[in-house]
């Protein structure tokens, strides 16, 4: 049984293939460890396993079970957000992504738990459980899609999908010892992504290795656009699965804004150079190159993303679905039903994006943070003409102690320093295990310039050949063991 | 030079009007789902998850509606702007589903353009509220007065058209609000129904010293929901700034409701609530730049309009002004009437306006003439029996009353019911009996009583029931008595 | 720098009840936060084009054609209170009625 969770999703789609094993053993092997889960990773797992019945063993993800962020919409399937405004809430309709893999041949395993409304870097927001991190139970998984990481790394679930809005899928990956790719924006639907910042937030994998993460972003965008998301385009080319071994010829930048900022522990930093100096044993040029807004990017973010999402929130009203609170009149309605719903960083976010559009400050802050988006952009832009990808450290330390972060909004914050120029500037960008500091993960993020995913892929796999990364807790070396 | 001061109480005072009109397009489906419009319908039958603003879902713009909105920018002379976004209006209300209304700010569709005198400020698309139908007290709301929101109306596309303030009394307000409707209906792009709500106006009134160019604080009454009210509603509202500021106050600038059974205003907004829209880019939608193709497209849909069709009509026919207006406003009457008239070449045009507009609506209301069993051929001929003087103008309006109510060709009808003029020695026989019975009559015509003409020729037009022309009657009546 | 005031007015616009323990907190954490975001104020923007999209494309539109709609059952399913055809909510006051267009 050990042995089957094990398996890298591309080899377990290959054993199923093969006719060694089946998709219905593979789900139950997998959801016996859901049902048994302590990380709190779950939010939601089905009475009866769903679909797998029907996956052909011959579909291109060969019936391997997909573990979901409860951020997506599922037709009948409990959806929260991890939000108590949704308790309950059950949607008509299915988001694109989730729909994209199922009929790929990767049924939903469940549904994970998360930072509510992606808010948070943590896993603390979640108004139902915090959850741990495999790798040390006192320690957060990241976040947002801190269920989705901890159930891949705690071997709870063989793959998942998360969201990124600012990082949110690059730095739990991080902390968890997980590959996890941010794609370009507009490349997979958003159509039932329950929205956060509408312009920034973005679907994508979170997976054991590199190969898993492309074989899962294949079929995301391989429907092409979804005319059910204005925002969504064509992906150029198809999504290869990468067997590159070397990265001779590629030029890599490195930004010391952020490597090098204070902000970053010196145990990151001594992983990030020691993976600099196996680029160049692959062969790999390394550069340094400037990004001189990127320091600002954290500012721009925290006024964007939540202006963005302080209207895409006023639909959690108390009228159509989910909580209704209030006494009796319309402006209690509201104003209890969205009190009593939301957390705390919702609606310190609520509140920082209304000041912000308001009256008298818009240009002072949404409209400057625009520009600074501006900026940010060209940045890379001019970073691409020298380089071909630019590396960073994903998140600026390991994994912190439950509890950590929390009386401090702005250190929480802090831990998007590195993941959120990328997603101002829309381009896609993968974290990857890349060592470990204090016997905690590092990851390593490679980003390029829009839709060149395959490069990036490639990159990363011959890296993650070279570094060797083993993602499993229990033998992680110096890892604490899994419980 | 003398100084000649006035004070408030004598001085005249001119109203400075713009209006802000909302349209609902007449798409198929919504402006942002697949929902399909309807009205009437069941509450909530028309209804899905993007326009019920579910988690998770997206706005996806109505190709159709863009056009339709690209027709009216361009028959109200806009400039188009190449490039135009959609902003995210923010407030909370029980029938706007998201917390927000999609709609255009800075940069709308159109802008600069006209009708008629009136200059058009901007056109812009946005999306259309849902309805609250109020429910009584409600059982489960202690104690308080419960409302029910039926969505089906929710997300229908919208044009809102704002104009300068160029208007001077509440009847031209009127008069231009009828000319627009006019423009809308001949593009086919609304229903344009006040009732139904799918023209709805709301004015903005200020008032100033005449002959002055100054501007007054203004206010805003909102949605008069027909010629009338908007016409009432304004000219209320214009003697109540005048009374303020002959009184020596300042107009407040407030939003207004006009209640037409009382014909009292009201304040709409509380003061403590201010109304901070926080207007947004809306991240959700791309822009809107129309391609020569959609250009094209829209141009090729706009049919002659009626301030042209007014224009030409009086131009080239020869029409009164007011039957000019009447035929291009009403656009079903004049293509009837151009469709008659080119039934028949030698038909006079002024003629024919006239029974069009007078005789056959007095008949028709409001009804279309093409759904009416009266072709535009059948009323050509009807008017030239009437020149030819085969029939008398009242025996006509007998053979219209026919056709009006059973369709046929005016010839056969004549026939069928002996309406031809009477033959000249049938019309002899009975000028003469005529002028034997009515010897006092007679006698004063010929001492030059011209009004007793009048009993004589009554009597021979009772005894041809109408058959005979008047003129020709009294011509023939002259002769007998040798007045020639 | 967001004072006590200020607080309970965004609070109002976002329509959330905040409690007077919450409104000093909220007052502070943001103030926090609000003094680093205003690092921004330094830079030079002058010339610069705000992005409110990376994604460069226009127009995409829906044909006009429609498609099914939820069953009013469905629809109304989640609803916290829902009568036999609709959403019911207590009425708006009066004074709230002429909110938006
Ligand atoms: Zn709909």
């Amino acid at each position: 049984m050990s042995e089957l969770l094990d398996l890298s999703t591309a080899q377990a789609a290959q054993s199923v293939r093969a006719g060694d094993l089946s998709p219905a053993e593979l789900l139950s092997a997998y959801r016996e460890q859901a049902e048994a889960d302590e990380l709190g990773a779950f939010l939601w797992l089905p009475e009866e396993p769903l679909g797998v019945m029907g996956t052909a063993a011959d579909a291109p993800l060969a019936g391997v079970p997909l573990a979901v962020k409860d951020i997506f919409c599922v037709e009948g399937v409990p959806t929260t957000a991890a939000s108590r405004i949704l308790e309950g809430y059950r949607p008509p309709y299915t988001a694109t992504a989730v729909e994209r893999l199922a009929a790929a041949g990767a049924p939903m395993l469940g549904k994970t738990n998360m930072d509510e409304f992606a808010m948070g870097s943590s896993n603390e927001n979640s108004a139902y459980e915090p959850v741990r991190n495999p790798w040390s139970p006192d320690r957060v998984p990241g976040g947002s899609s801190g269920g989705s990481a901890a159930a891949v790394a705690g071997g709870l679930a063989p793959w998942s999908i998360g969201t990124d809005t600012g990082g949110s899928i690059r730095q739990p990956a991080s902390l968890c010892g997980l590959v996890g790719l941010k794609p370009t924006y507009g490349a997979v639907s958003r159509y039932g992504m329950i929205a956060f910042a509408s312009s920034l937030d973005q679907c994508g994998p979170i997976t054991r290795d590199v190969t898993d993460a492309a074989l899962l972003l294949r079929h995301l965008v391989a429907g092409g656009r979804d005319p059910c998301d204005s925002t969504s385009v064509d992906f150029p080319q198809e999504i290869e699965l990468p067997s590159s071994e070397d990265l001779g010829g590629l030029r890599v930048g490195v930004v010391p804004e952020l490597s090098d900022a204070a902000t970053i522990d010196a145990g990151v930093k001594t992983v990030f150079d020691a993976t600099l100096e196996r680029i160049e044993e692959l062969g790999g040029g390394v550069e340094q190159i400037s990004l001189p807004h990127s320091e600002h990017g954290l500012s721009a973010y925290y006024v964007l993303a939540p202006a963005e999402a302080s209207a895409n929130l006023s639909r959690y009203d108390g009228v159509r679905f989910g909580l209704r609170s209030g006494d009796g009149d319309l402006l209690s309605l509201y104003e209890r039903t969205r009190a009593d719903g939301f957390g705390d960083e919702v609606k310190r976010r609520i509140m920082l994006g209304t000041y912000a559009l308001s009256s008298g400050y818009y240009e002072a802050y949404y409209g400057r943070a625009q520009r600074v988006r501006t900026k940010i952009a060209e940045d890379f832009r001019a970073a691409f003409e020298r380089v071909d990808l630019v590396v960073t450290p994903t998140s600026p330390s390991v994994a912190f102690r439950l509890g950590e972060r929390t009386a401090d909004p702005m250190a929480m914050y802090m831990s998007d320093y590195c993941t959120v120029p990328m997603s101002l500037a829309g381009l896609p960008a993968i974290s990857i295990p890349a060592g470990l500091s204090e016997g905690l993960p590092v990851g390593f993020q490679i980003t390029g310039p829009a839709f060149s995913e395959n490069r990036l892929l490639a990159a990363a796999h011959a890296l993650e050949q070279a570094i060797g990364f083993d993602s499993s807790p229990a033998r992680g070396k110096a890892g604490a063991p899994a419980r | 030079m003398t100084t000649v001061t006035t004070t408030p109480t004598e001085r005249a005072y001119e109203p400075v009007i713009g209006l802000e009109i909302h349209v609902q397009l007449r798409t198929q489906t919504k402006m942002f789902c697949g929902c399909a419009l309807s009205f009437g319908d069941e509450p909530n039958t028309h209804t899905c998850p993007v326009c019920l603003g579910h988690p998770g879902t997206l706005p996806v713009p109505n190709a159709e509606a863009i056009h339709f909105a690209l027709m009216i920018g361009l028959a109200l002379e806009c400039e188009l702007a190449p490039r135009s976004i959609f902003h995210r209006k923010n407030y909370f209300y029980p029938d706007l589903p998201k917390g927000y209304q999609i709609s255009q700010f800075d940069v709308p569709l159109s802008r600069s353009g006209r009708l008629g005198d009136v200059r058009v400020h901007r056109v812009h698309l946005e999306e259309d509220a849902a309805k609250l139908v109020h429910a009584g007290a409600s059982g489960r709301i202690h104690g308080a007065e419960a409302s029910v929101v039926d969505f089906n109306r929710g997300g229908t596309p919208l044009v809102e058209i704002v104009t300068e303030p160029d208007l001077s009394s509440p009847e031209q307000a009127g008069e231009w609000l009828r000319l627009l409707r006019a423009t809308l209906k001949r593009l086919g792009v609304s229903d344009v129904n006040m009732d139904e709500g799918s023209l709805r106006c709301d004015a903005n009134v200020s008032i100033r010293p005449a002959g002055t160019a100054t501007l007054g604080t203004k206010t805003e009454l909102k949605n008069m929901n027909s010629f009338r009210f908007l016409e009432r509603g304004i000219a209320a509202e214009v003697t109540r700034q005048e009374q303020i500021l002959r009184g020596g106050g300042e107009v407040e600038q407030e939003t207004l409701h006009f209640d037409p059974q009382t014909g009292a205003l009201s304040s709409l907004r509380s003061k403590e609530e201010s109304h901070d829209y926080r207007y947004f880019p809306e991240p959700d939608l791309v822009p809107l730049a129309p391609t020569q193709a959609m250009l094209d497209r829209a141009r090729a849909a706009l049919p002659e309009l009626p301030a042209a069709r007014a224009e030409r009509l009086e131009r080239e026919l020869g029409l009164p002004t007011d039957t000019a207006r009447l035929l291009a406003f009403r656009s079903e009457l004049g293509d009837f009437y151009e469709s008659a008239l080119g039934a028949d070449g030698a038909t006079d045009p002024a003629t024919l306006a006239s029974w069009v507009t007078v005789e056959l609506v007095a008949r028709l209301g409001d009804v279309d003439p093409v759904e009416s069993p009266v072709s535009p051929e059948a009323l050509a001929e009807l008017v030239r029996l009437v020149s030819a003087r085969s029939v008398s103008g009242s025996a006509a309006k007998e053979v219209l009353d026919a056709m009006a109510a059973g369709g046929g060709r005016p010839e056969a009808i004549v026939a069928e019911r002996g309406l031809g003029l009477a033959g000249a020695g049938e019309l002899e026989a009975i000028v003469d009996r005529a002028i034997e019975a009515n010897p006092d009559a007679v006698e004063k015509v010929r001492a030059g009583t011209g009004k007793a003409m009048g009993a004589i020729v009554g009597a021979i037009m009772r005894e041809t029931k109408g058959r005979a022309d008047g003129g020709e009657v009294q011509r023939m009546v002259r002769e007998r008595l040798g007045l020639g | 720098m967001i004072d006590r005031e200020q607080v309970l007015h965004v609070a109002r616009l976002a329509r959330l009840d905040l409690t007077k323990a919450e409104v000093e907190r909220m007052a502070s954490e943001l103030s926090g936060v609000l003094d680093h975001i205003e690092r921004i104020a330094e830079l030079d923007l002058d010339d610069v084009e705000p992005t409110s999209h990376v994604v460069t494309i226009e127009n995409v539109l829906r044909a006009d054609d429609s498609r099914p709609s939820l069953a009013r059952e469905r629809a109304l399913a989640g609803a916290p209170d829902a009568t036999d055809s609709g959403f019911r909510v207590p009425s708006p006051a009066a004074a709230a009625a002429a909110d938006g267009s």
